[in-house]
């Protein structure tokens, strides 16, 4: 079982494909260092296993260190996602020291001009090339993580060997998901058929030429799927999500469902929110389902796909997700990805209140 | 910039001296019941032949000893045994779960 704790939504980066939700937490309402390290200790109780530091940026929070330390003192194994912008070499080696086990590290390009545009930040490559070098300087391993769309699909064959001059020992080759900010971006980010096709291929090719040196994890865009992706690995199976705030989420996107009431670690054990919550128990298992999900052979390979895709498209959280072939919505749900993707691209709506155009400051406002 | 530093792939053969790197924990887990790997956004379920290869790959044993060992424990014909355990050790370096000393 696997923990995504949002530390914070607080980023430097405002890459327009974020899968924060439009409406962020503000830092005054995070949960505190010691709400943590109890979230922390309950999991540990609970069974979970893993632990994965996100955010926004959670090198942004300057208690970081104190929150890994006591992830490895009550045996779970850290995941820190970070952009790396944020990290000096001092920190992460207290990182390390305090137990930190695996660093995944996003790249936005491997051309530098590009990945700054994407977000808004300048000099980001730089810095992450530099974070790069110090993970595997302190003996930690390295996941690069490249969000692949139309505005940097061409470098994939670059952005693979970007990850193997950082040597990373993981990559993933990660197409958008479009949910939240990448929802609103959708026409500027979605690659054509084509492209997404020549991604396979390439990854292919890559994979068996780099078998033993790099492990490839490619996520398909699920507009040119067949069937839907196994949303979190079922709902309420195998994945929790902590808000900044304290809230406990069945899946990052969660929120996007009207009538959901969720829990807050503040005010209910998160064993018990785990096995009694109403939001986890609302779609856990298949008792849910209308048809064609409730009599589907694969009901339980991909459980009806994304219940906050669903709801999105099609205004009822119950109904098959339309990127099921099977749903009656998919035929024109797919033409959206071919319609939208033939078109230039509009300009980025970037991540940050009020949308649009990139602000001006960087590091300076977040950095805490 | 960096050197880059030369990657090739772990060739598992009788020789090699396998290890679980530091990163990679393999640990018996209570509440389940059964040993677990944790790892880079992975955790594996090994089952009970695995772990008793892997508890065996200290870096010292080669694949020859570890074969010898598990062959005499099970009574099963060395040749299997040596085949099958490179067979499975190959598939984890593959996957980064181990490296040769």
């Amino acid at each position: 079982m696997g923990l995504l704790m949002e530390l914070t939504h607080r980023c430097p980066l405002q890459c327009p494909y974020c899968s924060n939700p439009l409406e962020m937490d503000k830092p005054n309402i995070e949960l505190s260092t010691a709400e943590w390290q109890d979230v922390l200790r309950q999991a540990a109780e609970l069974g979970i296993l893993q632990i994965h530091l996100s955010g926004g940026e959670p090198t942004a929070r300057k208690d970081l260190e104190e929150i890994v330390k006591t992830a490895a003192e009550v045996g779970l194994y850290s995941n820190l996602i970070t952009a790396g912008v944020l990290l000096t070499r001092e920190r992460l080696q207290k990182l390390a020291e305090n137990g930190l086990d695996h660093v995944q590290l996003s790249i936005q390009d491997a051309d530098a001009e590009n990945a700054d545009r994407i977000a808004a930040y300048k000099g980001g490559l730089v810095k992450k090339r530099e974070v790069g070098r110090w993970v595997k300087e302190l003996g930690l391993p390295l996941t690069v993580n490249a969000p692949l769309h139309r505005q940097n699909i061409e470098n994939l064959p670059k952005i693979i060997d970007l990850a193997l001059e950082l040597g990373a020992g993981r990559l993933e080759v990660a197409h958008i998901q479009y949910y939240a900010w990448a929802l609103k971006n959708r026409a500027a980010l979605m690659p054509t058929r084509a492209q997404f096709m020549k991604t396979v291929e390439i990854v292919e090719e890559a994979r068996e030429r780099l078998k033993g040196i790099l492990v490839f994890d490619f996520v398909v865009p699920d507009y040119y799927a067949k069937y839907p992706k196994p949303c979190m690995g079922g709902w309420g199976s195998g994945i929790m999500n902590i808000t900044p705030s304290g809230k406990v989420l069945p899946c990052h996107a969660a929120e996007s469902l009207p009538g959901l009431e969720f829990d807050n670690v503040k005010t209910r054990r998160l064993a018990d929110i785990w096995l009694n919550g109403p939001a986890f128990q609302k779609f856990r298992g298949t008792d849910w389902m209308k048809e064609p999900c409730r009599s589907c052979d694969r009901r339980e390979v991909d459980f009806g796909g994304c219940r906050c895709q669903a709801f999105a498209l099609t205004g009822d959280a119950t109904n098959t997700d339309p990127a099921c072939s099977l749903s009656s919505l998919h035929a024109e749900w797919v033409k959206v990805a071919d319609i939208e993707s033939a078109k230039p691209a509009p300009e980025f709506v970037y991540r940050r209140i009020g949308g649009d155009k990139p602000k001006r400051e960087t590091a300076e406002t977040d950095a805490g | 910039m960096a050197e880059m530093i030369p990657r090739t792939r772990t060739i598992v053969t009788g020789t090699t001296r396998p290890q679980m790197p530091r990163h990679i924990k393999m640990r018996h887990d209570a509440g389940r019941g059964r040993w677990i790997i944790l790892a880079p956004e992975r955790v594996y379920d090994p089952d009970d032949v695995a772990v008793a290869v892997l508890k065996l790959c200290d870096a010292k044993r080669t694949v020859d000893d570890i074969a010898a060992t598990l062959s005499t424990e099970y009574q099963a014909p060395l040749d299997v045994v040596t085949a099958d355990i490179i067979s499975m050790l190959q598939d984890l370096a593959d996957k980064g779960v181990v490296t040769a000393a």
